[in-house]
């Protein structure tokens, strides 16, 4: 018989990455009956503040889309086309591509029209998305602060340009653990335009940086094994690895016995935990049991491994209780061939993003399900002609983002950028502004979640944090 | 306990507490002392608002200064009754509390009892631990410091030190601290069974001469210099570099000073005497992130790259938090955005692209092929001018064809009726026949290319000058190519201007121009009348009047032996970071090291050595509830092997482990598709066959944006940022990858052909040469049970399905002995792989 308590199973915990607050965190976990890895609670315990959102379904649609020809309608661009573009606007301002250039005005290159009761302004390129326009909420006047990809996914990501900083899908199931019960509680699905050359996305972009491992986003693939190192070896079935885990943990039962490690009872727990996955998995990408009609409406294929059937699967993850799922949509980064290239991605994302708004709503899952539909950065409204036929360059001052579900305040439209769309000017957003949102609808005060790490207490919020949006709020 | 529980009671107190009450409210000290009991308070929950930054600053006040305090009346010494400091902290009126209520700060009534008893007792202020040099304590003679100085703490706590762990625990144990690898069963067999009395010591010698030593020791390194084999942003494209991972081997095995190894990687190229072995050290200064990304901005990266050098000499030696300072000083400690600006300014000398490829580096080849190159080098040279002297000739050659083409007087043959010239040709003549009828001004340089690319096809003259030329380029490249080369330091006399970037933002150009200078706060050297320089920067840091070098790295070579550094939090040895609670230990050992000439196997040695490392790490419940994190050090501490040194040991067990040291970083098996979403240019990943699959960890090939998932899993680093602390987590990937990777499939795999063609024995006897393999003890009677039944169960089924023993043994390259039996082969893998993947086979107890 053990004579060992609770707090000494929390004991070697105490021992991983320092002590500096991350002590607290696997104690959490550890005192949580389960013992299991990814299901448990977080540090947070009970939350200061109601929480509106249990989960996050995060769209990027990363290269950045141009937020000029699908959200934000500007008349005066369109007459200032083939113009040379206001000194005023842009002088002593960081450009990426264009940075030097002539500097000329170019129209939207597609049409808007008005959606719902809202009579909203989106682009004719986004049919589904104006179905939905009276639920979901604009923002136009999101800004960021870096210019080039792969920084201003960091940026989105982990509120810091610094690579190695935790992204926020750590952050959340740190703080707030997953009720998934042998499901990952961050799940990254990644899918690409069928095009050109899409942008890379760097594993750092759901990486836990400094907070303890357990919360590095997991992977769903779409080819191979749907986890990483997920499938048995070939020739061995399930029964053979049930047996080999049972065996493995039956050994380490018994050296636990003798020398009392409690990181062995934690070890045992993750057999359980690895061996639980291995059926749930395949249970979760298996959508033999979705039916026609539901397939019709995301616009997929099983196993297409395309952006529909991705929504598709963050709707059988927020099912299932895992608290961030993130879907990576691949190749906006339209520098060219925006009138050629722009309308094709919209239509591999339209259909699916309102089958999930209306997916998760008949489903009772709305409520409590935030969805934030966002690039890493906006496009100008100047044209860029030197890579082929034309395009827009990437740009930070202004970008069109929306949220839905969980509080988020339905069919309206948040901020505004300025007559030729170059700078957001009224309600103007920073991504803090939108973590702390975000943070908020789950619940958490983003200026007391902290962790400690050289020296001080980071935040997914940054140094200054953000503020909270509040009229996008019911 | 925790010696500091206010930073995890701040973020979690109600577990705290209810876990570990007894330990988050030690009682108030009699006599306070400033650095121990109050500054911990005061930086954690005063200084963001009254500390060292100006801009952030709150009532004028400052609190870290004591002169400050006083002139601002914050406190009266001797008198807390009359103290606006206390009466804040008492306060009921929330507009008066301190700290106020958006600060989410809140103190405990044992931390405002310590600032009222501090006040009390006259406010007394120390200069911070880590900025004082390190005092050396008297050790009796034959004594090691180590135990002297933990047995002296210990008999202040009241702790009994442990026993010394069994023998055969002591030599796995130093294998793992000082090679990372397994010992093999004779080799603990002799050790235990030495019965001379210096039979410990021996042992350290013989292990401390392995070459493996330097590949063990490596690898802490490698994380705090975040060496990798890529560049880390957005094409995140490779890099050569990999001769400074072996640099670094070497360098440990060959127990260079560390003063010297210092100099070497910051300044190898300012060195006197410098050399190939000098300038391949300062490829340290070349390790950063840089891009490839177009569109990207010179000036932001240009800064980026400062930055990035700055918080790395602020975390591989100072122990300094640099970063905070890049956008105002720093909050907690007195560094100052201009420290952080002139910091960065010692590294404007360095020739480099700041955009872009960062080219092949310099050759480091032996000097045979150096000389070879030299020669091939010259021959090419030598070509060229013979060329270039018939060079007129051929122009005027191509002029005049160019002429005869355009009036007609000369058809190129594709072009010609029946030319039979394939489709491509015919576009391609055409094209070139287009470029013609345009003048030569109005054709662009590819154009001009096309066009001479051409005519030399077709002209007969100066065949010998111009056969000569691209023969002897291609000797050179071909004998080029596979030399290895390496990113390595160049100075150039045009520095980079580094100005103060207000918040840190490069489109600021109106921030003052600063030159090279060393943190204020410390310890200044005596040069005048010149610029300083990266080399002074270097033997900065290794001069004794440097407080924090030597602490900075001991403190880190102490986590390897015990899990957890004497100051626990290794990146920060500021205000912000832990006072070690045995700080005479941490100078100790500092100073020794400084003393010993900076000699690091004689620091390692001090430590292995000693008592306090050589007890066992089996922890009584009494010793958990008086010290759970074992800061103390009345025990050793049990933890897992790096992630690394997970797969060397199980290559080792197989049988497997190449153990060649050096080389070209190598790629295992890694499963498909894991690189797809890496772009310009997409990429395929062709792992390793041969010798190179089989390599140990520390060689794998490092791709900073998808590092190896085995590695991931296991919490090696990405190395984009210096990385002094490991996470050390125990998560269900870790089961995936142990029980599914084909590389610990067919390790597996490997140790059963072992056992079955090395042990001709019954079960018994096989699993006790398994159990003597992998753990080099023997199984007891319910393990060997436990795996009696499993193999049994599994010969039975493989018997039944050869197909699926079959499938099983053609996972991974290494052949599969003909002469065993199939069935029998794929049962004891199973036996393999369940010994592979035990906890005390990862573990280091």
């Amino acid at each position: 018989m053990r004579a060992f308590t609770d707090t000494e199973v929390s004991r070697r915990a105490f021992f991983s990455r320092a002590s500096q607050g991350l002590g607290g965190v696997a104690l959490a976990s550890l005192l949580h009956p389960s013992l299991a890895g990814a299901a448990s609670s977080g540090v947070l315990g009970k939350l200061p503040l109601p929480q509106r959102a249990k989960r996050v379904i995060w769209l990027s649609m990363a290269g950045g889309p141009s937020q000029l020809e699908l959200f934000d309608h500007k008349p005066k661009l369109a007459e200032m086309d083939g113009q040379p573009m206001p000194e005023s606007f842009t002088k002593g301002q960081q450009l990426a591509q264009l940075q030097g250039a002539k500097l000329i005005c170019q129209g939207p290159q597609f049409a808007f029209r008005k959606f719902g009761k809202t009579r909203a302004e989106l682009s004719e390129l986004l049919p589904h998305i104006g179905s939905v326009a009276d639920d979901i909420c604009l923002v136009k006047s999101m800004t960021t602060e870096a210019i080039n990809h792969d920084p201003a996914h960091m940026f989105m990501n982990t509120g810091s340009q610094i690579a190695g900083r935790p992204s926020m899908g750590s952050w959340i199931t740190y703080g707030l653990g997953s009720v998934a019960e042998d499901l990952p509680g961050f799940v990254v699905l990644m899918s690409t335009g069928k095009g050109r050359s899409p942008q890379p996305v760097a594993a750092r972009q759901w990486s836990s940086g400094f907070l303890p491992s357990k919360h590095q986003g997991v992977q769903l693939r779409s080819k191979g094994d749907p986890v990483l190192y997920l499938n048995n070896p070939p020739g061995v079935s399930p029964d053979r690895q049930k047996g080999d885990v049972a065996a493995i943990n039956i050994l380490n039962r018994q050296r636990d016995a003798l020398v009392h490690d409690p990181e062995i009872a934690t070890r045992i727990a993750q057999y359980e935990m690895a061996f639980q996955m291995q059926a749930s998995v395949p249970d979760l990408v298996d959508l033999s049991g979705e039916n026609a009609k539901t397939l019709e409406r995301y616009g997929c294929v099983p196993g297409d491994g395309s952006f529909a059937s991705n929504c598709l699967l963050a709707r059988r993850l927020a099912e299932r209780g895992t608290r961030f799922i993130q879907l990576y949509h691949r190749d906006w980064d339209h520098h060219s061939l925006l009138r050629e290239e722009l309308p094709l991605r919209a239509k591999e994302v339209d259909r699916a993003c309102a089958a999930l708004v209306t997916d998760l709503k008949e489903r009772g899952l709305f409520e409590d399900t935030l969805i934030v539909w966002a690039g890493e950065f906006g496009r100008t409204p100047m044209m860029q002609g030197n890579k082929g036929p034309v395009g827009r360059d990437h740009h930070n001052k202004a970008m069109t983002i929306w949220l839905a579900g969980a509080g988020i305040r339905r069919g309206q439209v948040y901020g505004s950028t300025d007559e030729l769309g170059y700078a957001a000017v009224e309600n103007v957003a920073t991504v803090h502004d939108l973590h702390a949102t975000m943070l908020h609808q789950l619940g958490i005060e983003q200026a007391a979640f902290t962790f400690k790490f050289q020296g001080l207490d980071a935040k997914l919020t940054g140094v200054e944090g953000g503020k909270v949006l509040r009229d996008i709020l019911t | 306990m925790f010696s500091d529980p206010m930073k995890n009671a701040l973020i979690l107190p109600a577990l705290l507490f209810t876990t570990a009450a007894s330990a988050a409210e030690s009682p108030v000290p009699e006599k306070i002392e400033y650095n121990r009991d109050v500054r911990p308070i005061l930086s954690d929950n005063c200084f963001y608002c009254h500390g060292n930054d100006p801009s952030h600053r709150k009532a004028k006040l400052r609190l870290d200064l004591r002169d400050e305090a006083l002139l601002k009346e914050a406190f009266v010494p001797g008198k807390p009754e009359e103290s606006e400091l206390v009466a804040r902290l008492f306060s009921d009126d929330e507009d008066e509390l301190m700290p106020p209520a958006e600060s989410h700060k809140k103190l405990t009534d044992t931390q405002k009892e310590i600032l009222k008893r501090w006040v009390a007792q006259g406010a007394e202020y120390q200069q911070h631990w880590s900025y004082e040099k390190p005092v050396k304590a008297t050790i009796p003679a034959g004594g090691n410091g180590v135990d002297v100085l933990v047995r002296q703490r210990l008999a202040e706590k009241g702790l009994k030190p442990s026993p010394e762990a069994d023998r055969r625990t002591l030599v796995r144990r130093l294998y793992a601290d000082l090679l990372g690898l397994p010992p093999k069963p004779a080799e603990v067999a002799a050790f235990v069974n030495d019965t001379a009395p210096d039979a410990y010591t021996k042992l350290v010698d013989e292990v401390l001469k392995s070459p493996h030593y330097g590949e063990r020791m490596a690898i802490g390194w490698l994380d705090v210099v975040r060496f990798a084999d890529t560049i880390g942003y957005h094409s995140d494209n490779p890099h050569n570099v990999w001769p400074y991972r072996d640099w670094v081997i070497k360098s440990f095995n060959t127990n260079k000073p560390f003063d010297r190894f210092t100099i070497e990687q910051l300044a190898g190229d300012l060195v006197e005497g410098a050399n190939q072995e000098t300038r391949v050290g300062s490829a340290f200064n070349r390790l950063l992130l840089t891009t490839q990304e177009g569109g990207a901005q010179a000036k932001d990266y240009e800064q980026r790259m400062l930055t990035d050098r700055v918080r790395a000499v602020g975390a591989a030696w100072m122990g300094q938090t640099t970063g905070c300072a890049q956008c105002h000083d720093h909050k907690f400690d007195p560094f100052s955005q201009r420290d952080f600006f002139s910091l960065g300014a010692f590294f404007a000398d360095i020739q480099e692209p700041i955009l872009g490829s960062r080219g092949d580096g310099m050759v480091v080849g032996t000097p045979e092929e150096e000389a070879q190159l030299a020669k091939l080098d010259a021959a090419l040279a030598e070509s060229k001018k013979v060329l270039a002297a018939v060079q007129p000739q051929i122009d005027a050659a191509q002029k005049a064809w160019e002429t005869d083409v355009v009036s007609a007087k000369v058809e190129l043959a594709e072009l010609k009726k029946d030319s039979g010239a394939s489709e491509a040709a015919l576009k391609s003549a055409q094209q070139i026949l287009g470029h013609l009828k345009q003048p030569v001004e109005k054709r662009n340089a590819q154009q001009k290319k096309q066009v001479t690319d051409y005519f030399l096809g077709v002209y007969e003259q100066f065949k010998a000058e111009r056969d000569g030329l691209a023969s002897a380029q291609k000797t050179r490249d071909a004998f080029y190519g596979p030399l290895a080369k390496c990113l390595v330091t160049v100075s150039t006399p045009q520095k980079r201007t580094v100005r103060i970037l207000a918040r840190g933002d490069w489109m600021d150009e109106s921030g003052e121009e600063v030159k090279a200078a060393l943190p204020h706060y410390l310890p200044q050297p005596k040069i005048e009348g010149r610029e300083l320089t990266r080399l002074d920067l270097a033997q900065w840091l290794v001069t004794k009047d440097n407080p924090l070098t030597a602490r900075t790295v001991v403190n880190r070579v102490w986590k390897q032996f015990f899990g957890i550094g004497l100051s626990k939090v290794l990146d920060d040895l500021g205000a912000q970071g832990e006072t070690p609670p045995n700080p005479a230990l941490l100078d100790w050992l500092a100073c020794e090291f400084m003393d010993s000439g900076w000699d690091m196997r004689h620091l390692v040695r001090t430590i292995v050595t000693s008592e306090t490392y050589r007890q066992t790490s089996l922890a009584t419940p009494e010793q958990i509830a008086a010290d759970p994190e074992n800061r103390e050090l009345a025990r050793q501490s049990p933890f897992r092997l790096e992630a690394e040194l997970v797969r060397d040991n199980a290559l080792a067990i197989a049988g497997l482990l190449v153990p060649k040291i050096g080389g070209p970083s190598v790629k295992p098996y890694q499963p498909e598709g894991y690189w797809e979403n890496l772009n310009f240019p997409t990429r395929i990943y062709p792992a390793d066959t041969g010798e190179s699959q089989y390599r140990r960890g520390l060689y794998t090939w490092w791709q900073r944006s998808f590092l190896h998932p085995s590695m991931v899993a296991f919490d090696a680093p990405s190395r984009e940022e210096c990385a002094a602390e490991r996470n050390r987590s125990n998560i269900p990937q870790q089961a995936l990858v142990l029980l599914n990777d084909p590389t610990y499939v067919e390790a597996a795999r490997s140790f059963a052909a072992q056992i079955l063609s090395e042990c001709q024995g019954d079960t018994a006897e096989r699993l006790a040469w398994a159990w003597q393999r992998a753990l080099q003890r023997n199984p007891d009677a319910t393990e060997s049970k436990t795996l009696t039944a499993l193999v049994e169960e599994r010969l039975a089924a493989y018997r039944a399905d050869t197909k699926a023993a079959e499938d099983l043994l053609k996972v991974g390259l290494a052949p599969v002995p003909e002469a065993l039996d199939k069935a029998e082969l794929a049962a004891w893998t199973h036996v393999a792989r369940v010994l592979l993947n035990l906890h005390e086979t990862i573990t280091r107890a």
